[in-house]
């Protein structure tokens, strides 16, 4: 039986829901050990493994990309594991590819789907899937939303085993502080009504005319990652993976493609309705309604019935 | 501070993607490249960085078509040196094989900080800037939204879900996954770019060392996706007075 090993991705004294997802595919495919770096007392939580190894150190109280990389890769080094999935995530980047590398095993990144010897990635900007296969032990990073989380969450009890940490003496990345976001704005995930932009509005001068067709839906702006990374709407406007996930009553996209960290943040509003002029692109699989007019065409017909 | 910054580039996802003949690739002859768009935000931070608290800046990328252009480009935005490391990268470069070639290319340059987009849209067998780092023994650190220099090295900056960022300190050398730099990237007219290409020579350094994926393209296909949206079509008017039509059945307005 294959032995899979999952990092278990936590933050502030939570496991996140990555864990359970990939720890409830692991449960198909073998037998699960789950590597629980720093709080060792979330071990209560991941009883769905049948084995959790624990590296536990004062170094580790908070995440730190040198030394839970360090950590992971004794723990790897020391098993045999045949699979080992971490999250394409944040702090799952900061652990695959160096693992990777150092464990000489390959690396299959942006999963959606895992079997023995074989992987899908969902890749340019959810437009294409692609399967790799892969012989031997390997290393998976598995987007968020692929799996379900409830299928990871039981309440076995598996064996706990400790290992002492690495040598983290002089690391070069310290930990300082969280940032918590900024209050004040809107807060989007209260919101009945959003009204989303994306790349598609093409410059900063055509926010206004996006908040004024939001203002008379009576909701407010939200918007993809681009439209934050060029500084038009603030970080508190973002959906998706690194901003906020929302579920309004109504969720329209404008010229956002639909990229599947944009995905998992809105995929759940009630009533989804996008436009965009590329028939294909990804968001039109998950809108309930779209259209592919120009939308510099649609807000101004849309705002004339209001 | 030598800072390198590894740029690709990759399909523009605004033109149709299609299947070739194999099932495994996408068709190239007609796709449209550019850069990507995370490296551009690499480049940016590099060159702030720069600006702020002084350094080189070189970027460097393996050859390919057209990275001329998005070389020169670098410097006409003002990377002080570029690179192409020559070897065979036509078609699909994995991340792996990329990785491996840079990462020679980088030590025999010499670096204290590599800054490069946090992901491609198509990094298949993973993000390139952990890989670098695992290669070069470097600290690795991804998401970045900000680096900045502190009297013993660098404050960085990583971001979350939900909005939370992390802070940290780190020394050099190290590796970094840049999400997004501090200001936009800045734009180059094609005038300056064609200027910046005079008298310019771009280094060449070919690739030593080889690694591969480990892992094969079985198949390409495309999203099955969910149920699909029921589409309004393209008329703009037609398609909001449907809008509307169902907003009122929803009793959202």
């Amino acid at each position: 039986m294959s032995n899979i090993y999952v990092i278990v991705e936590h933050f502030k004294g939570q496991v996140e829901d990555i864990t359970f997802e990939m720890m409830g595919k692991a449960k198909e495919l073998g037998d699960v050990t789950a590597v629980l770096i720093g709080a060792k007392d979330l071990a209560s939580q991941l009883g769905g493994a049948s084995k959790i190894i624990c590296v536990d150190d004062p170094s580790l109280n908070n995440f730190n990309p040198e030394a839970y990389c360090k950590s992971v890769d004794a723990v790897v080094a020391a098993g045999s594991p045949d699979m080992v999935l971490v999250g394409n995530t944040s702090m799952g980047m900061d652990i695959a590819a160096g693992l990777s590398v150092s464990q000489n095993m390959p690396l299959v990144a942006y999963a959606t789907e895992i079997s023995s010897g074989s992987v899908v990635s969902q890749l340019y900007g959810g437009k294409m899937n692609v399967e790799s296969s892969v012989s031997g032990a390997c290393v998976v990073s598995v987007l968020a939303g692929s799996f379900p989380a409830d299928a990871g969450r039981s309440d076995g009890s598996p064996v706990v085993e400790d290992m002492a940490a690495p040598d983290l003496s002089g690391l070069s990345v310290k930990f300082r502080k969280l940032i918590e976001p900024e209050g004040g704005d809107v807060d989007i995930t209260a919101q009945e009504v959003l009204v989303s932009a994306g790349r598609g509005i093409q410059n900063e001068d055509n926010v206004p005319m996006v908040e004024e067709l939001a203002a008379k839906l009576g909701g407010a702006v939200s918007c993809s990652r681009p439209i934050v990374d060029n500084k038009w709407l603030g970080k508190t406007r973002q959906v998706g993976k690194s901003g906020l996930k929302v579920k309004p009553k109504l969720y329209l996209a404008l010229g956002i493609s639909g990229a599947p960290e944009h995905i998992e943040g809105m995929k759940d509003a009630e009533l989804i309705i996008a436009c965009n002029t590329d028939p294909n692109a990804p968001i039109f699989e998950y809108a309930h309604y779209g259209c592919t007019a120009d939308l510099f065409d649609l807000i101004p017909a849309l705002s004339g019935k209001m | 501070m030598n800072i390198v910054v590894p740029i690709k580039q990759v399909p523009d996802l605004v033109e149709e993607l299609e299947i070739d003949g194999s099932g495994k690739d996408l068709n190239r002859e007609w796709l449209k490249n550019k850069v990507n768009e995370f490296d551009d935000h690499a480049l940016e931070e590099a060159l702030l960085y720069k600006e702020a608290n002084g350094g080189t800046v070189t970027a460097i990328a393996l050859d390919s078509d057209d990275i001329e252009k998005a070389l020169f480009a670098a410097a006409a935005k003002g990377a002080d040196k570029v690179v192409k490391v020559t070897g065979d990268f036509g078609g699909a470069v994995s991340s792996h094989t990329a990785a491996k070639a840079l990462a020679d290319a980088i030590q025999s340059i010499g670096f204290d900080i590599v800054m490069t987009g946090v992901q491609a849209v198509d990094d298949r067998d993973g993000q390139i800037a952990g890989l670098l780092a695992g290669h070069l023994g470097a600290a690795n650190v991804n998401v970045v939204t900000s680096v900045e220099k502190d009297a013993d090295g660098l404050v960085i900056h990583k971001e979350y879900s939900g909005g939370v960022v992390a802070e940290f300190e780190t020394s050099t050398p190290v590796v970094l996954g840049i999400q997004a730099a501090k200001e936009t990237p800045r734009y180059v007219p094609v005038a300056k770019i064609r200027k910046a290409s005079r008298g310019l020579t771009i280094d060449e350094i070919a690739a030593s060392g080889s690694a591969d994926a480990g892992s094969e393209v079985s198949r390409m296909f495309k999203p099955e996706g969910g149920a699909g949206a029921e589409m309004l079509g393209d008329d703009a008017e037609a398609a909001a007075t449907k809008i509307m039509e169902i907003l009122t059945s929803k009793g959202i307005k």
